[in-house]
């Protein structure tokens, strides 16, 4: 049965990377509590993290089993 | 709005993946119950979060926020007076039934438990509610496309349902599940940028309320009377809500219970809706808290113009915060928990079409590829019903008019036949049957009188809940009474069908951090001390 975190942590690792990479393309600043962040930058980052992180539990899983 | 080539672009990556998926598990559909009932194999960490998600719909993240700029914290009673007890209940009391049984659907169960009419009666009623609620997913997301994206409602419609279509007939159930776990994780990304920036903006919780009405901030405070948002007292919201409607939802709902009966053992069934729970208590923030948040920072929010309609809350506050990237993210999001909602409901359909009315009454004795195909059949049809049923929806005032009313005629009676069946063993088939006629009538009834003015309540939700009130009650009764004078089931073909009369299960020996009453306990008490904070 396909382990379902692999295209969970792809997805996030693909939508994360686009977001970044757009981010630092195209800056656009939102404000946040009066200091100026690049939304897309963090966001993406986070997202692809959680992607990584998922990857690698499936990645994990897939050797010990 | 400016919707850039960015945004559709992770549009596009989005429906890449949920196809892959359905394509991925084709090769594992083999026999029905593959398809209906993932063939019992799933982990119980990708039932509980799909158990969520399959409910994380147009209603939750339209609805829920709409109701926020309505009526303030109080719409958050859905969860923590709501949701949370009722899915404990299930998970501690209720599971055991249904999958100790091995019933496929719920009006399975009510097959063993009472006779055949009154699984003919439930398992209709059901189908009818399903497809029905399937179009308010489409009609939601047609909405929201038309006005963010400037789409057409039909080509809207056409390719979430062409979509839905092509995942849940290639993959079945476990591609429903599979998808929903996906579409909970999008939903969580896409949306809580939202509360977290409009927090920060304007001076946090307290800072929200400064700019809010009075009473928006308490839970209980105001119930004393129904001068609240809501318009309803603590009576009306812990017996309409918190008990008939809530209860007849998440322990009676086939939506849900499917998603438990595709675990892989009793255990992983019981803990489904547990894990759902622990992400479930936190949704306000997703959901009403940026609701509340929209009526505070979008002037007009709730006026007569259509684009300003409460149930627009959400998709004004992606547009206000988000850059191009992150909006396509939150776009997703929206599709995402539009499409879970509608294969929620199209995979219940389908089981329940194919097991409890076609097997059963229309063709018996065929072989299991016959109703493989009809399960695939009935797919399609499903999806084209709930297109028909997205434009009648168009001709409701507002989503949650429509979805409560559905609820209120055929769960909150509904929960009645189960609650007697399940702990007493006395109650008969006939009397089950009857009194969920009864019932489900009764609701229909007061709904026409409310109508035409006989009875009047100081809002729809008020008038909603003790509607549910009466109908359950009704049922209730007329059950118990009905019982005293037709003749009962033997007892020897009520094992592991009701309580006191348990069935032969193996032993499960669980370590004591999965154990459901330690769990459901810890859940019960964050409720309680949320409650009490907000109170």
């Amino acid at each position: 049965m396909l382990d379902l975190r692999l295209p969970i942590g792809l997805l996030f690792i693909i939508i994360g990377t686009i977001l970044t990479v757009y981010g630092f393309a195209v800056p656009t600043q939102t404000v946040v509590s009066g200091s100026a962040i690049n939304l897309n930058i963090t966001w993406g980052s986070l997202m692809g993290l959680f992607g990584l992180c998922m990857s690698l539990l499936a990645y994990r899983s897939r050797r010990s089993g | 709005m400016q919707v850039g080539v960015i945004d559709y672009v992770i549009i596009g990556i989005y429906f890449v993946f949920v196809l892959g998926i359905g394509f991925s598990l084709k090769r594992q559909i083999v026999h029905s119950e593959d398809f209906f009932l993932s063939g019992r194999s799933i982990p119980s960490w990708i039932t509980g979060l799909a158990f969520l998600s399959a409910n994380l719909g147009a209603i939750e993240v339209m609805g829920m926020a709409a109701n926020g700029a309505e009526y303030g914290i109080m719409t958050a009673h859905f969860y923590w007076v709501g949701a949370i007890p009722a899915m404990l209940f299930l998970a501690v009391f209720m599971m055991p039934f249904y999958y100790g049984s091995r019933v496929r659907s719920v009006p399975e169960y009510l097959k063993l438990r009472f006779n055949e009419p009154t699984r003919a009666l439930n398992a209709i009623s059901f189908a009818l509610m399903t497809v029905l609620m399937s179009g308010i997913n489409m009609y939601a997301m047609a909405i929201v496309f038309k006005l963010l994206l400037n789409w057409s409602m039909t080509a809207s419609i056409l390719v979430s349902a062409g979509v839905v279509l092509a995942y849940t007939v290639l993959g079945g159930l476990t591609s429903s599940i599979y998808n929903e776990v996906l579409q909970f994780f999008l939903i969580v990304f896409g949306l809580l940028p939202i509360a977290i920036i409009g927090l920060a903006n304007i001076g946090g919780w307290d800072g929200m309320l400064q700019h809010l009405p009075s009473g928006f901030g308490h839970l209980w405070s105001l119930a004393g009377t129904t001068k609240n948002p809501m318009g309803i007292d603590w009576l009306g919201l812990v017996s309409g809500l918190g008990f008939v409607l809530s209860f007849g939802y998440w322990c009676t709902d086939f939506l849900v219970i499917q998603r438990a009966l595709a675990a892989k053992d009793l255990s992983a069934a019981q803990r489904t809706p547990l894990i759902a729970a622990f992400p479930k208590i936190f949704f306000p923030v997703l959901t009403v808290i940026p609701g509340m948040l929209a009526l505070a920072v979008i002037p007009g929010l709730g006026s007569s113009d259509p684009s300003l309609s409460y149930n627009m809350a959400m998709p004004l506050l992606l547009a206000k915060y988000y850059p191009s990237g992150m909006l396509g993210v939150g776009l997703t999001a929206m599709l995402a928990s539009f499409m879970s909602g509608m294969a929620g409901n199209i995979t219940a359909f389908n089981t329940v079409w194919t097991y409890d009315i076609y097997q059963s009454y229309l063709a018996p004795n065929k072989s299991d590829d016959h109703y493989l195909w009809m399960g695939r059949l009935a797919t399609a049809l499903g999806i084209i019903i709930s297109i028909a049923t997205a434009y009648l929806v168009m001709g409701f005032p507002s989503i949650m008019d429509y979805m409560q009313m559905i609820f209120s005629f055929f769960n909150a009676p509904l929960f009645a036949t189960f609650l007697l069946g399940m702990f007493w063993k006395r109650t008969t088939p006939w009397a089950a049957f009857w009194g969920l006629v009864i019932g489900t009538l009764t609701a229909v009834v007061h709904c026409a009188l409310t109508n035409y003015g006989v009875f009047s309540y100081p809002s729809m939700m008020a008038g909603n809940f003790w509607r549910s009130t009466i109908a359950w009650s009704t049922n209730f009764v007329l059950t118990i009474l009905l019982s005293f004078v037709t003749k009962p089931k033997p007892e020897a073909e009520l094992a592991g069908l009701v309580y006191g009369m348990p069935a032969e299960l193996p032993l499960i020996v669980q370590p004591w951090y999965q154990r459901p009453k330690l769990l459901a306990g810890v859940l019960l008490m964050m409720t309680v001390v949320i409650n009490v904070v907000l109170w």
